[in-house]
């Protein structure tokens, strides 16, 4: 039997184009919010796209989402509730979901049939949010943070796309809520895009300069990610208190015994050393 | 109105079958389907220059229509229920033009709130008639100007029972409504005709709910901006006549000013957007008065601020409210207008209508989603938070009644000359003196500088009015006329 030639594209910018060869569409829905697509395919896997661009594969899933939550995890010492907006994947919660520590997890996503999709196509991801620890609430993230105030030690920003229907998640209302819901103490780490790309490269710029203006520390980790914009991705890391390098206990979170694929100790360090073009222009957001 | 005729859209299906013709231009205009500049279809796109055309046989010609703008006008008269309707290409100021210029002659009398839009006065310079205004109430706390009431107007007709007709502006910028239907029938019974600016109003005639529009009141002239809430291309707009109007002489008045080589990217875009409004508006303005009622109830708690809505009707000068609006006071978390829309634009990338010393005003239509008003309210939650300052309250200016001394057209053409303001008592002022709050004229061209006035100009600045207008931005000058 031989292959179908049937490929899902996703342009990258004008010009670049990621093809993944696929084997089936599992699935096709519309939301209010969004077109959802899920295709299996030889080389990632099982995956699933928002109105076109790719969301995450089983492939390389597993690296945003030990790195959004083992980054702050090991750096901040006493972490009891957390935020988590968007991921209604599970795969985040799945991740805090191993800290015992941790009293609640809240869970905002706005869009059910996001939830309902993955529950049933990625029930690996999705067996986070069976945790007794998780709360869904159905809801707009920033209306959502609006009523909090002094209220959890770590949110997680887990939307990717700053100019789909998650826009209001990349402004600076948006990081002045999560610095107003979070305690004195609190840390906010975010996906903070792809810097390669000419086109990408703005609204990198853009939430940078937000997020230094909001928080008094705020500093980017990045990591290698295939199914991203040039297989490379920034993460934000913006907090109260705690330095992401000078508060970074290895020691303490070794000794957790936590099962990774990508995070360790070791990376966690690596991670904040950016590449020369990529600290010029952060930095040049920060004067 | 006729759902099933509301279907059709002859100046955009003419269009369609024009453009499949591929037929050859040697006519105007030059670009030639946009191949005499490509940068031009890059801007545009290939659909948009390629329907960038001359008026022709097919096509019909706005001038004269016969065919399918004839046919677009007449559906528009039947979506919107009036006798006659005009599709206008100069915008809803050449709407208002049309209605003043076709009911006034040189030296007639016309009642108009004094807040008019500056459309319509420039409308008087044209035609040479004199203005009898009226005061428009004024909301002290939050310093807008409201509607006309029903005994201002009657008092204004008996002193001038030779004036032609009543300029209404409904609803206005901030979503107040007159009483139309009482100030429709008092014009008729005065012999008088019903003007209505409504600008701000396409959506009335769709929405479930809404107030009032012109032409169900019975007004005889409407100037209806179908670019604001109705959706179409920015210039674009209506002009709408109820059955006692001559179609014919309106139209000549019409061509006296209007382009013959009218747009029919802007004709077609009325054409699509009427059918749009007809078929499809009552759902849209339905969500549309949902989103911002959702957004005054999440704006007014957060505090400090304050969304007003339908709460403010007392049944004269705020007769109705059009709950569309969603101006905001702004003073109680102590700052202006202004400065929460500088906010809003600079720090927050988010684009309102505008701000004034009291009031900002953001736009809500059927381009909105819900998730860009939870990004409004999270921005002006997040104002309140990193920028309050205590309240302060702010002195909004009188009611001044002017004495028109020469029309607008004759201080128009006038010989001028520049005094020192202290100077001008007894002089006739050809510039306008706009005071803020509340936005309303303490002088326009025509009218007689007294010694109150100076005085008063001088007190409302000391008291932080703003004043705008006058060639001398400091006001200590003004333009009179040469005597």
């Amino acid at each position: 039997m031989q292959d179908m030639d049937l490929w899902f594209g996703e342009l990258h910018t004008d010009n670049v184009k990621l093809s993944i060869r696929v084997e089936q569409q599992l699935f096709h829905g519309e939301s209010e919010f969004q077109r959802i697509d899920v295709f299996d395919s030889p080389e990632f896997g099982r995956f699933l796209t928002s109105d076109g661009s790719v969301i995450f594969s089983e492939k390389d899933e597993f690296t945003y989402d030990e790195m959004i939550v083992h980054v702050p995890m090991a750096v901040h010492p006493n972490v009891r509730r957390v935020l988590v907006l968007g991921g209604g994947d599970g795969g985040v919660a799945r991740e805090l979901s191993q800290y015992d520590e941790i009293e609640v997890i809240d869970v905002v996503e706005p869009d059910k049939l996001f939830v309902d999709v993955c529950c049933k196509y990625f029930p690996d991801n999705a067996c986070g949010l069976r945790d007794s620890r998780v709360r869904i609430f159905y809801e707009d993230g920033l209306k959502f943070l609006r009523t909090k105030s002094d209220d959890y030690d770590l949110i997680i920003n887990d939307c990717t796309d700053p100019l789909g229907h998650a826009a209001g998640l990349f402004t600076k209302e948006f990081y002045g809520s999560c610095y107003k819901a979070l305690h004195e103490d609190g840390i906010m780490v975010y996906q903070h895009g792809s810097p390669f790309y000419d086109e990408d490269e703005e609204t990198c710029r853009a939430m940078h300069k937000r997020a230094y203006r909001s928080f008094p520390i705020s500093r980017v980790y990045q990591a290698h990610i295939p199914t991203c914009p040039a297989g490379y991705w920034l993460f934000g890391f913006a907090s109260k208190k705690y330095h992401p390098l000078k508060d970074f206990d290895a020691a303490r979170w070794d000794a957790r015994h936590i099962k990774t694929w990508y995070y360790s100790t070791h990376l966690h360090r690596g991670a904040f050393m950016l590449p020369r073009y990529v600290e010029e222009l952060l930095e040049e957001e920060e004067s | 109105m006729d759902k099933e005729r509301q279907k059709q859209a002859p100046i955009y299906t003419a269009l369609e079958r024009f453009r499949r013709q591929r037929v050859v231009p040697f006519d105007v205009p030059g670009h030639k389907r946009g191949r005499g500049n490509p940068e031009l279809v890059q801007l545009l796109g290939e659909r948009c220059v390629s329907i960038d055309v001359n008026s022709m046989k097919p096509l019909d010609n706005l001038c004269h229509p016969v065919s399918v703008i004839k046919e677009a006008e007449e559906l528009a008269a039947d979506a919107f229920g009036a006798a006659n309707a005009f599709l206008m290409v100069g915008g809803t100021t050449s709407s208002v033009q049309g209605m003043v210029l076709s009911v006034c002659k040189p030296g007639d009398k016309i009642i108009l709130p004094r807040n008019v839009h500056k459309s319509a006065i420039n409308a008087l310079v044209l035609c040479g008639a004199t203005p009898v205004y009226i005061d428009p109430k004024v909301d002290k706390r939050l310093g807008i100007p409201l509607g006309m009431e029903v005994e201002d107007v009657r008092a204004a007709m008996e002193a001038n029972p030779d004036a032609v007709a009543v300029f209404i502006n409904n609803p206005t910028y901030y979503g107040i409504c007159s009483d139309l239907k009482t100030l429709v029938k008092l014009a008729h019974e005065h012999n008088m005709l019903a003007l209505v600016d409504e600008a701000h109003g396409t959506h009335l005639y769709f929405g479930p709910g809404l107030p009032c529009p012109a032409m169900k009141a019975g007004a005889d002239m409407a100037a209806v901006s179908m670019h604001k809430s109705g959706g179409s291309l920015t210039q674009s707009s209506l002009l709408l006549l109820g059955p006692a109007m001559d179609a014919g002489y309106v139209s000549s008045v019409i061509n006296l000013t209007q382009t013959t080589s009218a747009s029919y990217l802007l004709m077609a875009s009325l054409d699509i957007s009427r059918r749009n409004l007809a078929l499809r508006g009552a759902e849209s303005f339905s969500r549309v008065v949902d989103m911002a009622e959702y957004a005054r109830r999440e704006i007014n708690d957060i505090g400090g601020y304050y969304a007003y809505g339908s709460e403010l009707i007392n049944g004269g000068s705020i007769y109705d409210f059009d709950v569309t609006k969603l101006a905001v006071y702004t003073r109680g978390i102590g700052l202006t207008g202004i400065e929460v829309y500088d906010l809003l634009r600079d720090e927050y990338d988010i684009q309102v209508e505008f701000g004034d010393l009291s009031n900002m005003l953001a736009y809500i239509s059927i381009g909105d989603r819900i998730q860009d008003i939870e990004r409004l309210v999270g921005a002006l939650a997040d104002i309140k938070r990193l920028y309050s300052k205590p309240e302060t309250n702010i002195f909004t200016s009188e009611y001044i009644t002017p004495i028109v001394a020469a029309t607008p057209q004759r201080a128009f053409y006038a010989e001028k000359e520049c005094l020192p303001i202290e100077d001008t008592a007894g002089r006739i002022c050809s510039e306008f003196v706009m005071c803020y709050p509340p936005g309303i004229p303490i002088l326009a061209p025509g009218e007689v500088i007294t010694k109150d006035i100076i005085d008063y100009i001088q007190f409302a600045m000391e008291k932080g009015c703003s004043m705008q207008g006058p060639a001398s931005s400091d006001i200590s000058h003004l333009y009179v006329l040469k005597e």
